[in-house]
């Protein structure tokens, strides 16, 4: 038998970024928000407090700060044919868990898309032709432009204080900035970071081949910084202890740092930890939500926590999974294409060349999460896919995190991975390499998506999400187009040796070793109902009182890192909840 | 109404924290810090029988030798990291989905799907190792010489043992929880008096260097801290 709660104008679910956003925004309206968070609370003292945070092993091995699949986790399969099997513990991905969710324990890597990535089949079939589209690949436009989407943008940076250099302000261009990004409105508010010796001996060899790098936007703050919450961030310290792990320093933004203590202070805001929403719970006639069910973890029941809204503000996997346990759209079907619940589940494609020195001397543990340079000169908007074969670009990138050693000390391949050849190549050469990244789009397939798996349950007996993604080979060529660009700048850096490692041909996806936590789609965001899961403002289209937001509305990966869009999008909804729906609740398209 | 946090936090921090630790670190001398710990033939496992240490002993002891280029896994007691790893959720695999059906003969690019938790793996892995290095050489791992002691692991890790699916991590898990019993905070039982991190040159916890992020191609000259504040 459920307890029941007292009504909340909102319910949010999940306290992380989007979470947060959301919930700072409706409650300076004067609703009524209630925030109900699966995980623990987390502040920086004493979570991230020196020197307990500066634990390789706890954080960065052992995932402390990350779900626990024994708690949350998904099957995966590669093919339709295949069986998913568990996700039994992390590896490719690592989603985060407790108030601040991932936005805790990313590396701050704060990107704008390009303005073509947003109406991506559009643009493919105005400037290429619709028959270069492979038959399998289900690429759509978003429904919302980057001009109408540039002015949150904006206020995500600036609530960040994000660390960059423009590269066009208004449409013109600045030295030293990214010349084909879409144009801002000004500056970032913060100076670049200071750039590591890979990051300039990468950016000079770019530079002297032609193009045109440019400082990684990043969330880690150059310099003090005070938001509109009044939240001050502290200038970074380099501390190489920054992707896995909470920042020590009140430098990284995420929601403790830049929203959290601005939010608890305003009465008519609450939230709960250590509840995990089961549920959505739906009106009879299913045209809205009557509010959630959450498991009181402290209490061991199931609590009805009543909403006039709900927000599905959780990881992009589990806002898909809540809405395919609550029956929020129809579960996509990838045998017809139809249905739009779980439709269009994408990753990341990366790819990378080390280079080793004997002589340099790198000191890869002075590092923060988003310092170094990248360049766009093979961004998607800079590709003839026609010509080329594919369809999608990659930013390329130099700029060490971390020189954590359990995580990874980069060898010459044919180096014994033990005994005294290991021992001796870890102290030669640890310290002496660097690399060069490729950061790059992922399309969408028919059948690359997410629905519930039959055999599966979790610990309150609910089927498991199951994924079923793999590798395709557009987005295979896409990657070996950019191993052919940045090999020539490898080569001609003039390094003892260097080794490429790219997806090739036939390439599977392994679900062991860690890629990239920017796992996207699922609940998309579109124009027609019989192709989205959710309108241009997030609504879902059949319960206008339930928003989705998140990566899981993105139709397809951009070449990107996501949480720059996942921002803007959080700020987009909010406004078009405050200004549009609340006075007069309805759907809004 | 609290104090927004990094103003009273930070000057905490760097009044006492990793700024203080690097101005005094090269103060304070080795012979200050904690006793030297019983030598690992004395030490009492928490997980392991002594065959199983006998047997780890061993193993880690090729996977990082000891000799006149580095500290091997025995000085850096990598065998009581391990050791410990095990007794505690590591070894009973708490944070990790097990539940059923499984399928250990899955393709190992879907990841973990034995039914066995770490320790069990090691438990019944070693087990196995030593029957088949019984059968075949006629002694336990342990009492072989070292050049077929070398031979079984390179069997081991090629898969060539013949081992159930379910044992088929162990060289992985062996190997893996090696590596870290050598560079993780010597808090944890290996990676003694830090010998893993000046290996290599890494400084530790001392996680502030924004003076050194444009000192570039110079050797760092500090050695590492642990969390513990013990120098290295």
């Amino acid at each position: 038998m459920a307890r029941t709660e007292a009504r909340k104008d909102v319910v949010i679910v999940g306290l992380g970024w989007t979470g947060s956003i959301l919930g700072i925004e409706l409650a300076r309206e004067g609703l009524e928000v209630l925030a109900l968070e699966r995980g623990e609370d987390r502040y920086t003292v004493p979570d991230f407090r020196y020197p307990d945070v500066i634990d390789e092993l706890k954080f960065g091995i052992r995932f402390g700060f990350m779900q626990k699949p024994r708690n949350s986790t998904i099957t995966i399969r590669r093919t339709l044919q295949e069986t998913a099997l568990p996700y039994r513990k992390l590896g490719s991905f690592l989603p985060g868990d407790g108030v601040g969710g991932a936005g805790i324990h990313w590396n701050g890597q704060t990107w704008r898309p390009m303005e073509n990535e947003l109406t991506l089949r559009s643009y493919v079939e105005q400037n290429f032709g619709a028959d270069i589209i492979p038959e399998d690949m289900t690429i759509q436009d978003w429904g919302v432009t980057y001009a109408e989407l540039e002015p949150f943008f904006d206020r995500f940076e600036y609530v960040l204080g994000i660390a960059g250099q423009a590269g066009n302000v208004n449409g013109e261009i600045r030295e030293g900035g990214n010349p084909f990004e879409a144009p801002r409105r000004r500056e970032y508010p913060l100076p670049p970071l200071k750039h590591t010796y890979d990051a300039a001996l990468f950016a000079e060899a770019a530079r002297a081949m032609g193009y045109h790098p440019f400082p990684r936007p990043a969330a880690n703050a150059s310099a003090p910084w005070t938001n509109e919450y009044g939240m001050q961030l502290g200038p970074c310290n380099f501390c190489g202890f920054c992707e896995r792990y909470g920042c020590l320093n009140y430098s990284k933004a995420s929601p403790q740092t830049c929203i959290l203590d601005a939010l608890r202070r305003m009465p008519n805001f609450s939230y709960r930890t250590n509840s995990e929403v089961l549920r959505v719970e739906l009106a009879e006639d299913r045209k809205t939500a009557t509010g959630v069910t959450y498991w009181d973890e402290a209490a061991q029941e199931e609590v009805f926590q009543p909403a006039d809204i709900v927000l599905l503000c959780a990881y992009q996997l589990h806002n898909v999974h809540l809405m395919l346990l609550s029956g929020i759209g129809e579960p996509y079907d990838p045998a017809t294409g139809e249905g739009v619940t779980g439709k269009n589940y994408a990753y990341q494609m990366n790819g990378g060349t080390t280079l080793f020195f004997k002589d340099r001397e790198f000191n890869p543990f002075v590092g923060s999460g988003a310092n170094g340079m990248s360049m766009d000169d093979f961004a998607i908007n800079q590709i003839d896919f026609a010509a080329e074969g594919f369809i999608g670009g990659s930013y390329i990138t130099a700029g060490v995190a971390n020189g954590q050693p359990i995580r990874g000390i980069a060898l010459p391949r044919g180096t014994a991975s033990w005994g005294e050849e290991w021992k001796t190549a870890v102290a030669g050469w640890y310290g002496h390499s660097m690399s060069i990244g490729s950061h790059g789009s992922n399309m969408a397939y028919r059948d690359c998506y997410l629905d519930l798996d039959p055999t599966y349950t979790d610990r309150h007996g609910r089927p498991l999400m199951r994924m079923t993604f793999n590798w395709k080979p557009n987005d295979i060529r896409m990657t070996q187009f950019m191993r052919s660009k940045i090999e020539p700048i490898a080569a001609s850096m003039n390094p003892d040796s260097w080794q490429s490692s790219y997806k090739s041909e036939g390439a599977q996806y392994d679900v062991r070793p860690y890629q990239t936590t920017h796992n996207v789609g699922g609940a998309i965001m579109g124009d027609d109902p019989g192709t989205s899961a959710v309108n241009r403002y997030l609504q879902t289209w059949g319960q206008h009182n339930v928003f989705s937001i998140g990566a899981s509305a993105f139709p397809q990966n951009i070449q990107y890192n996501p949480t720059g869009v996942v921002g803007a999008l959080a700020y987009w909804a909010a406004e078009a909840i405050r200004k549009d729906y609340l006075p007069n609740p309805r759907p809004l398209v | 109404m609290p104090l927004p946090d990094w103003k009273t936090t930070r000057r905490g921090f760097l009044g006492g924290g990793a700024a203080g630790a690097a101005l005094t670190a090269l103060a304070v001398p080795v012979a200050a810090q904690a006793p030297e710990p019983e030598p690992l033939e004395a030490y009492a496992p928490e997980f392991f029988t002594p065959e199983e240490w006998q047997f780890v002993m061993a193993a880690t002891a090729l996977l990082i030798p000891s000799g006149e280029t580095g500290p091997g896994a025995i000085e850096t007691r990598v065998p009581v990291f391990i050791d410990l790893q095990l007794a505690s959720g590591f070894g009973a695999a708490e944070d990790w989905y097990m539940e059923g059906p499984h399928d250990p003969r899955a393709d190992p690019q879907l990841g973990y799907q034995t039914p066995l938790a770490p320790a069990q793996v090691y438990r019944a892995g070693i087990a196995a190792v030593n029957a088949w290095c019984g059968d075949n050489h006629g002694a336990a791992f342990a009492a072989l010489d070292p050049d077929l002691q070398r031979q079984t692991l390179v069997a081991l890790e090629a898969g060539e043992l013949p081992l159930p699916a379910e044992l088929r991590d162990l060289f992985s898990l062996l190997l893996q929880n090696t590596k870290e019993g050598y560079f993780a905070d010597p808090k944890y039982g290996g990676n003694h008096r830090m010998a893993g991190w000046i290996h290599i040159g890494f400084p530790g916890a001392r996680a502030s260097y924004l003076e050194w992020v444009d000192r570039h191609d110079i050797p760092y000259p500090l050695g590492p801290v642990a969390i513990s504040g013990e120098r290295g």
